[in-house]
């Protein structure tokens, strides 16, 4: 028993070494301790917990009658939900695409030895530092259908300009998109900067040995190397779309009706405001199963890259 | 023939310098416009916002609406300006940035030095804990707070950030520590050093780097927090990023937009201030985070 261990305690680091119990084998244990019982209990306990209240009728307070699956049935009954959703997959898709577009493209054009790179960098990125708060205040000042750009354009000479998505239904999605591309594209463009930095300087010498052009370099050799930045970056703009919450209460605040709203917003507002408990679980594990859903085949390929290193 | 073709891709060189210096400056000041926009509005008076547009200038520097929202515009119910919710956030983050970092250097420690059976697993479950949509414990969290008695209290968020933020401070901690030769931690266990002694000794003088890099991460994350802070604040105790919202939703009366643009540059001065004196460590953090994560 002891043996044993003792073993276990010295199986990674002292080979051959006559085995000693003592505190000092405990410590690492010890220290871990507090993470490993909040991380079982608040993450995964309460995972948990909100797939239990999930599938109960509770509305202001937990109980705990099971309704079986009848909160997403209603859920997915819900005109609510189902803009929500749909306006993830729109807002989702277009602030992924185009901030891997304008990354991707800021980062080669930033990699060309730039006079003032760090300025410039800079600039780009200093969105990143900025709470999604400040950045929807911000935006809808300037998106104001009265006061905004469409107002600065009519005074420009642009008389027939109009500019109104934020106070339209169907175009005031995008409004959200232009908010957190402005935000999060210089992000993507320091991820791929960096690794362009990290790319091998043999392998670019040597196409060019071999008569390829600058584009050619970029699109055949560059560029393919950085598939592994390419999915962080991916992972990370689902993870900001999926959870994003504050850009939506300060720019839009939902509006006009529901028409903006995201599902991390539809849940707070069941959960929170509108004692609908159940349904807030719900739609929370609805949003959890699509972060899973990009996250547990990143994580698995992640962990067997490092496996083979 | 040679030196014709030359010449002509050096001006084609020339052109295509010159088009991306261009590309890079406009694409600057679309990043700067909205910010300058803000500093603009929040220096005019109501009188000149209406009659001008976004980028003209203020007749005069007049800082009355920096003034009203630092301590005179009314949030929700009261009016006191944003001031005291500015000293929330402080209050909030100081605490939950240095916990936050030293269990993240420890855990980061054990994980990469002083493996045991489960850690790695641990690890695992930990870097998936990271990302998880907050929405999922929101309900759960606001109950235990309730239990704990600190409910609505800024030592309630600093618990909640504390225990949301060990999984990427350990993370940050784990990929630098991993880089350390094991064989200097295994030639100190030989010489009789203990855990602790290591970490002072040895790992924690060449940590500066990435603490650094943990505290302006954290610093940001943290202050920059809104779903947190509405759903688990009292009113005297909301973050900034709460108050501003409710100065800026909250209006009675005629809009002032000038009294917002300066409390919304006021909420995000501190992080841009750590980001502009620190920026090259932000980059730094942002990227170690993610491109080794």
């Amino acid at each position: 028993m002891t043996t044993k261990s003792a073993n276990s305690g010295s199986r990674t680091t002292q080979s051959g070494r006559p085995a000693r119990l003592s505190l000092a084998d405990w410590m690492p244990k010890l220290v871990m301790a507090p993470t490993v019982v909040t991380t079982i209990v608040c993450i995964y306990g309460y995972m948990i917990w909100t797939a239990v209240l999930s599938f109960t009728n509770s509305r202001m307070l937990p109980t705990y009658k099971f309704v079986g699956t009848a909160q997403y049935e209603r859920l997915f009954d819900n005109d609510r939900w189902l803009v929500a959703l749909s306006n993830l997959g729109v807002f989702g898709g277009l602030f992924i695409l185009i901030c891997l577009v304008l990354g991707v493209m800021l980062a080669i054009f930033l990699d060309q030895k730039i006079r003032a790179e760090g300025a410039i960098r800079t600039i780009y990125l200093y969105p990143m530092a900025i709470s999604f708060i400040v950045t929807g205040t911000a935006w809808k000042w300037l998106l104001n259908p009265t006061n905004g750009i469409e107002k600065m354009m009519i005074e420009l000479g642009f008389e027939d300009f109009r500019f109104n998505w934020l106070s339209d239904p169907d175009m005031v999605v995008y409004c959200l998109v232009i908010a957190a591309v402005w935000q999060a594209s210089g992000f993507v463009m320091a991820l791929f900067l960096a690794g362009l930095r990290g790319v091998d300087g043999e392998m670019i010498k040597a196409a060019q040995l071999d008569g390829a052009g600058i584009f050619t370099t970029y699109r055949r050799i560059i560029l393919p190397s950085l598939k592994p930045v390419f999915f962080s970056a991916m992972v990370i703009l689902s993870h900001i779309a999926i959870k994003s919450f504050d850009l939506v209460a300060s720019l839009t605040n939902g509006g006009p009706g529901y028409s903006s709203d995201l599902p991390a917003n539809f849940m707070y507002t069941h959960a929170f405001n509108r004692s609908q408990m159940g349904l807030g679980s719900a739609s929370a594990m609805v949003m959890l199963g699509c972060v899973l859903a990009i996250l547990i085949p990143y994580l698995y390929s992640e962990l067997r890259g490092e496996r083979h290193e | 023939m040679s030196n014709i073709a030359k010449r002509q891709t050096s001006t084609l060189d020339k052109v295509l310098r010159i088009a991306l210096y261009v590309t890079l400056l406009a694409m600057a000041l679309v990043y700067l416009a909205p910010f300058v926009v803000m500093l603009l509005t929040s220096l005019k008076d109501v009188e000149e916002i209406r009659s001008g547009t976004l980028l003209s200038l203020p007749a005069s520097l007049d800082f009355y609406a920096w003034g009203k929202a630092w301590s005179g515009a009314c949030t929700g119910g009261t009016c006191e300006g944003i001031a005291p919710y500015f000293l929330n956030s402080f209050q909030i983050v100081i605490p939950a940035v240095l916990i936050s970092t030293i269990v993240g250097a420890l855990n980061g420690y054990v994980i990469s030095h002083w493996k045991f059976r489960g850690s790695n697993l641990f690890f695992a479950a930990l870097l998936l804990g990271c990302f998880i949509p907050f929405q999922v414990i929101l309900l759960p969290m606001a109950r235990t707070l309730g239990w704990l008695g600190i409910a609505n209290t800024t030592t309630g968020l600093v618990f909640v950030h504390v225990v949301y933020g060990v999984a990427f401070t350990t993370l940050f901690f784990r990929n630098f520590y991993q880089a350390v030769p094991a064989e200097l931690v295994k030639a100190a266990r030989l010489d009789g050093a203990g855990f602790f002694t290591i970490f002072y000794r040895i790992i924690l003088p060449i940590s500066t780097p990435i603490i650094v890099v943990t505290i302006i991460w954290q610093f940001t994350q943290i202050w920059n927090d809104f779903l947190f802070g509405v759903a688990f604040s009292g009113f005297d105790t909301q973050p900034v990023t709460v108050a501003l919202n409710n100065l800026v939703n909250t209006s009675f009366g005629g809009k002032e937009y000038n009294v917002d643009m300066a409390a919304a540059i006021i909420a995000a001065l501190p992080t841009l201030l750590v980001y502009v004196l620190a920026g090259k460590y932000f980059v730094r953090g942002l990227t170690a985070g993610a491109v080794k994560g």
